[in-house]
């Protein structure tokens, strides 16, 4: 079991938990989500990534049952849920607000959805136990919610919307409301408590690395539509799209046109100064076709000579210096003008760095380090 | 020394706008009636010094006051009336609170006019209107025959349906007001939450809506039931012989029999009596404020 991946979403014999058909969803003219099909898989860690008014949040709404689809149809467990009203679907929703109720104490909240269900009080008792032993929240039970602090909150609200174990648990930008350390701690408590539980999550957030850290999959979202759906690594290393790879972290986009030159290798004209650039890809492209070399600036190397062996190297001059405490990026403008972005760990000391403003440096890569786009 | 005026001044304010007129009314009260104006003794005489003074002073007209049963017949019904009709109001004005704090957020300020409007004509005039409205021969009756529904012109004026008709008018605004404030400031979203968490909509109603907007209905409440217990033009208005409320009573031990120990007597219970309301507003008014914080 330990070393089998966890990737249902590659096996064709596994039935998804949720599946979207062909859902549309307009607001009078305005089209929130655009034809959208996805499925997500028992289990997962879902992450609906995207820009605000991407729709990403309508289509959360849509799974929780505030929104129905103006057309197309919302599977849970084989069921169609579109017309299901919220308080009949065993989907439970962390708010962005966290939305505890003001009134009552930690321990009623998270009791609130289990009373509903009219469950017997000592299995009530029991339950609230266990979600406050699991979130860490025991000290706080009889307190109200404007007697603890912000992540505390957090983690009541989690805990009220797991408390009913429900077999989806939609997270709206759970932690945007937290600083950053103890988002970071709390990612990492969110993905603890998801793999104890089993529970299916679906997140909806605009912070990339935080959908990088948690998901198993991501789907970045653009115009109520899905641009794409991968492994967060697929995401970042094989964008399929320009809006992708500029969505995700930091890029290079060198744009040119393709010429073949080989197995699945490409020459790039890109400037009439500099020699055609060398790229691999799996995608092919015909003769004089536009394209896009994607280039993440940590694999762009940088030295003071022209490295022999490099596949692609270009000259410059260092124009900025972004100094990020781990790495430093280095905005380098070539001689006819572009400005590439090159990453470097800082592995010695400041004072030892190799390079400063204004110095003349060669820029280098390989054949595999960028992926080419159609525009 | 800054801080000293700070405290002070209210309590100034205090003393010479409750406190001594209260102990004039006291005074009143424990005095007896007398054929001289003003029409009562004893007055107080320097000559005489304070201790003969006091002496002159008894409990006679609060005795009074529970010998005859008209006193406390007409406080029950005071208060019967004030309560009935602080309930008939809470019906009311709850669901135009509600459906105000729902509307769109562009109509919400004229909504709001609407409900401010009716204090800019004079209060009297009001009541005036609805004698006009609610008479054998008013525009209500003469409607209702119009279309048939009734064949006789129903008598409302002068009956206690008349008074609860003035008093729900009158006080509506500062029923729907409160109210209003608390809905406003309820975020959807923990609707959606008890929605999420298996409430159908009406018992997310019940379990979060009305727990959330307690204080505006408290307050609410006691905005209408303290002016209403002691309320006397409505009643002497619209309210015919049989209507009995405690300001009525006032205004005729008053002004008919010129029997100021007796009205001030009246006076003094009533207000005593709406101590405990006045401390129970307060005290949620206080609670309010700190759950704001």
């Amino acid at each position: 079991m330990s070393n089998t991946v966890f990737a249902p979403w590659d096996d064709p014999s596994e039935r998804p938990l949720i599946k979207f058909q062909n859902v549309t969803k307009r607001f009078g003219t305005f089209t929130a989500i655009d034809d959208l099909t996805v499925e997500i898989f028992e289990r997962e860690f879902f992450a609906l990534l995207g820009p605000s008014g991407c729709g990403k949040t309508t289509l959360m709404r849509m799974l929780a049952g505030f929104e129905t689809p103006t057309e197309g149809a919302i599977d849970l467990a084989g069921q169609n849920i579109a017309m299901v009203p919220p308080n009949l679907r065993s989907v439970n929703m962390m708010f962005q607000s966290y939305a505890l109720f003001p009134h009552l104490s930690i321990w009623d909240n998270i009791a609130f959805g289990l009373r509903r269900e009219r469950m017997p009080k000592d299995q009530i008792n029991e339950r609230v136990s266990e979600m406050l032993r699991l979130t860490h929240l025991e000290k706080f039970a009889r307190r109200k919610p404007h007697q603890i602090s912000g992540g505390q909150r957090q983690r009541v609200a989690l805990a009220r919307s797991l408390a009913k174990a429900p077999k989806l648990l939609l997270l709206d930008e759970p932690l945007g409301a937290l600083d950053k350390k103890l988002r970071q701690e709390t990612q990492f408590e969110l993905m603890d408590i998801q793999e104890k539980t089993g529970t299916t999550f679906v997140i909806v957030t605009h912070d990339q690395e935080e959908a990088m850290t948690v998901a198993s999959r991501v789907a970045v979202m653009d115009h109520g539509k899905i641009i794409q759906i991968a492994t967060p690594d697929k995401i970042y290393e094989e964008p399929n799209s320009v809006y992708v790879a500029d969505f995700i972290g930091d890029v290079n986009i060198i744009p040119g046109t393709a010429t073949p030159s080989g197995d699945d290798t490409f020459a790039i004209q890109w400037s009439e100064e500099t020699a055609p650039l060398t790229a691999k890809s799996a995608i092919p492209f015909a003769l004089d076709e536009t394209c896009h070399l994607a280039i993440r600036p940590e694999k762009v190397a940088i030295t003071a000579d022209k490295p022999d062996d490099a596949t692609n190297a270009v000259q410059g001059k260092i124009l900025d210096i972004a100094y990020l405490g781990n790495s430093s990026t280095y905005h380098v403008e070539l001689t006819n003008g572009a400005v590439i972005k090159a990453q470097t760990a800082n592995t010695r000391r400041i004072s030892r760095r190799a390079f400063t403003w204004e110095d003349t440096v060669w820029l280098s890569w390989t054949a595999t380090a960028g992926v080419l786009l159609a525009s | 020394m800054q801080r000293f005026f700070l405290v002070f001044i209210p309590y100034i304010w205090l003393v010479a706008l409750f406190l001594i007129p209260f102990a004039m009314v006291l005074k009143i009260a424990l005095s007896d009636i007398a054929i001289a104006i003003p029409p009562y003794v004893p007055k107080f005489d320097w000559a005489e010094g304070i201790r003969a003074f006091l002496a002159q002073l008894d409990l006679e007209n609060f005795i009074w006051l529970t010998q005859d049963d008209l006193y406390w017949k007409a406080y029950i019904s005071s208060l019967r009336i004030a309560v009935f009709s602080t309930l008939c109001t809470l019906l009311i004005g709850y669901p135009i609170a509600y459906a105000m704090a729902r509307a769109p957020s562009e109509w919400r300020p004229t909504l709001m006019m609407l409900v401010i409007l009716p204090f800019w004509t004079s209060f009297l005039i009001r009541v005036y209107a609805w004698m006009g409205i609610l008479s054998n021969e008013g525009i209500l009756n003469q409607f209702l025959l119009w279309t048939g529904v009734i064949s006789d012109p129903l008598v409302i004026l002068n009956t206690n349906t008349a008074v609860y008709i003035g008093i729900v008018y009158t006080y509506l605004p500062f029923m729907i007001l409160p109210i209003y404030s608390a809905l406003e400031r309820l975020d959807t979203s923990l609707i959606e939450a008890a929605e999420d968490l298996g409430c159908s909509r009406i018992s997310a109603f019940w379990l979060v809506t009305i727990p959330l907007s307690k204080t505006g209905i408290i307050a609410g409440s006691f905005l209408v039931f303290i002016p209403t217990l002691g309320e006397f033009v409505i009643p002497s208005l619209l309210g015919g012989s049989d209507t009995l409320m405690i300001g009525k009573v006032l205004w005729e031990e008053f002004f008919s029999n010129r029997d100021w120990p007796v009205a001030s007597a009246v006076a003094v219970i009533l207000l005593l009596l709406l101590v405990v309301p006045i401390v129970l507003f307060q005290r949620n008014q206080q609670k309010q404020q700190e759950a704001e914080q």
